[in-house]
């Protein structure tokens, strides 16, 4: 593999991390969840555009039309049914971070019983235009870079839904201050509802990607969840443009990784990265010291 | 009086417990041996996440250290000197972990605790597949598992005996303010960050030494049988139905469930994960303080009500 090959590689991977921890930025940032069924909602989403990619007529890119709306729906009923009463019955921030971690913990376990029931616990993949395209010097699957592609045109249209829309700008003030919020009269509890299922709706946007250039199994979810935590805390919580800087940065260094050392050692490698982040700079590259 | 009675119940408890082997046969060992190891496990969680609240979700991370360390060194070293060297990996990684989380917000240690079993899995396969060349281990000790359910026995007393003097000491008190309010703690002059990180560090190594010592019953070891997330999650659902604040908690958590998981592990192979997993959700939203925190809750407040109407309600609840 050439530096290019590598590079672009690396790129696609990493478009598509920027993209799910855009997803959980949101949620912890905004509806203050910490999700760790995140990465088994994704994988989810891989095994439903594995599904509907299948339908006649179909293909990866209208089942998005599909899988998304139904990420946010799926996200708006965890929220509704599962988190917002700990919401309300929580005394303070930290009684909060306990329960709702406690929670998508156990609602990770049901997912992924849920998908092994449905699926099997073997690799999964299907084939969309797996072609060469010479792009650069270098040949990359058009596949790969339509995942790239999608993952920004995704990631920017969410940025630019959120600071450039006064419903994002709103959603924007509950993650500075939830307490001010209020007193200008928004609506906290349906914003905060509204961000989870975003983020769900994303991570579902991330599993489509995923699944058009990816094997990807039943019990993956953690690895995904580990990583988009780490973009998201190296990117600073509630920072969407640093998720995308953070989500490129790590793509490219565990490709480099895997290409020049070894496949077996990318989530050392993400552990690395996150240990020098925790040490040096634990409010994030982008994030301020407070 | 209540207190020396006390002692002499468990003391019989205990003794009795020891003697089973003698009465069981292969399938009875097999059980007991299964559940003492649960209920160390989650005494020894509880030990630091029950007072601190920093749940720790790694425990099948050190539990694998402590099993994987058996399979390697158990032909090379006397089996006393095997555990000695399990308890110490468990320990500098423990230590690793806690010097590079416990002095952060407690979010990034359960973060970092998260992926670390699915981390040391991959970098232990990695080394098996690139070094030695083999994936999976075969496991042959010279003793039959009743000598496995005593040594576990025995660590499983040694735990509980910890977390009844932690409790009565300067220790619990500190762990306690830690728990309820660290700035309060942090304020008194408590070294919080090096109370939390001695603690976490000789759960996880109770943690591996149950590991290391239940290690023989599996026979053959590779990566994924040992660093199953499921041992995490029992681990985690038995401490916290039973109240992980309170030191019997655990146990009156672990033994319900265990028999409830071996049922359905029997019966329905297939759906546990599903059952366990709502059953756990559903633990969070009833009985946020456990089963024992629950009776206490309602102890008090009938014995409020029954005591003078008169008087403002009890509102001593129960931190844990």
């Amino acid at each position: 593999m050439t530096l290019t090959t590598t590079l672009i590689a690396g790129l696609v991977l990493g478009g598509t991390y920027a993209l799910v921890a855009m997803g959980l930025t949101l949620q912890y940032g905004i509806a203050r969840i910490m999700n760790l069924a995140y990465g088994d909602m994704i994988i989810t989403a891989a095994f439903a555009a594995f599904v509907v990619q299948a339908l006649p007529s179909m293909n990866p890119l209208t089942g998005l039309a599909i899988v998304v709306p139904g990420g946010f729906i799926f996200g708006y009923l965890v929220y509704v049914f599962l988190l917002s009463p700990l919401v309300k019955r929580a005394p303070d921030k930290a009684t909060l971070e306990v329960d709702s971690i406690l929670t998508t913990f156990g609602l990770l376990f049901v997912i992924q019983g849920v998908l092994l029931v449905l699926f099997g616990s073997n690799y999964t993949s299907y084939t969309f235009l797996n072609v060469p395209v010479s792009i650069f010097g270098t040949t990359v699957a058009a596949n790969r870079l339509i995942a790239l592609v999608l993952a920004l045109t995704i990631g920017l249209m969410f940025y630019a839904l959120l600071t450039r829309t006064r419903w994002g700008t709103a959603l924007r003030a509950v993650a500075v201050s939830p307490q001010s919020a209020k007193l200008v009269g928004i609506n906290t509890d349906r914003a905060a509802a509204v961000a989870f299922a975003m983020g769900t709706a994303l991570a579902a946007a991330g599993g489509t990607v995923i699944s058009m250039y990816q094997t990807f199994t039943a019990t993956g979810g953690v690895v995904f969840t580990m990583k988009a935590l780490i973009v998201v805390i190296m990117g600073g919580v509630g920072n969407l443009l640093g998720a995308l800087t953070a989500g490129l940065v790590l793509g490219i260094v565990e490709t480099t990784v895997s290409t020049y050392l070894d496949p077996g050692l990318t989530l050392a490698a993400t552990y690395t990265i996150f240990l020098a982040v925790l040490l040096w700079r634990p409010e994030g590259l982008f994030g301020r010291r407070v | 009086m209540m207190v020396a009675f006390s002692f002499t119940a468990l003391a019989a408890i205990f003794a009795a417990l020891a003697a089973a082997p003698f009465f069981l046969g292969t399938y009875g060992i097999g059980f007991l041996l299964g559940l003492v190891g649960y209920v160390t496990l989650a005494s020894a969680w509880a030990l630091f996440s029950g007072p601190t609240r920093y749940v720790s979700l790694a425990t099948v991370a050190f539990f694998g250290i402590g099993a994987y360390t058996v399979a390697v060194l158990y032909e090379t070293l006397p089996s006393w000197l095997v555990l000695v060297v399990a308890a110490l990996i468990g320990l500098v990684v423990a230590l690793l972990v806690g010097l590079s989380t416990l002095r952060l917000a407690g979010v990034y240690f359960v973060i970092f605790t998260f992926g670390l079993a699915e981390l040391i899995r991959q970098l232990v396969t990695w080394y098996e597949v690139n070094i030695t060349g083999t994936l999976g281990r075969y496991l042959f000790v010279d003793y039959g598992p009743e000598v496995v359910y005593w040594k576990l026995l025995a660590l499983c007393a040694v735990t509980l005996a910890i977390g009844y003097f932690i409790k009565r000491s300067r220790w619990g008190l500190a762990l306690k303010m830690i728990g309820d309010d660290e700035v309060v703690a942090e304020h008194c002059g408590l070294p919080t960050a090096r109370v939390k990180l001695a603690l976490f560090a000789a759960s996880s190594v109770i943690i591996t030494l149950v590991g290391a010592i239940q290690a023989p019953r599996w026979t053959y070891i590779e990566p994924t049988i040992v660093f199953n997330p499921t041992i995490s999650f029992l681990t985690l659902i038995m401490a916290l139905l039973g109240g992980a604040g309170r030191l019997w908690g655990p146990v009156v958590g672990a033994v319900p469930l265990f028999l409830l998981f071996e049922w359905l592990s029997a019966n329905f192979p297939d759906h546990y994960s599903i059952i366990l997993g709502l059953l756990f959700i559903a633990i969070v939203f009833v009985l946020p303080n456990g089963v024992l925190g629950f009776f206490e809750d309602h102890w008090n407040r009938l014995r409020a009500r029954r005591s003078a109407g008169s008087n403002e309600p009890s509102q001593d609840k129960e931190v844990g």
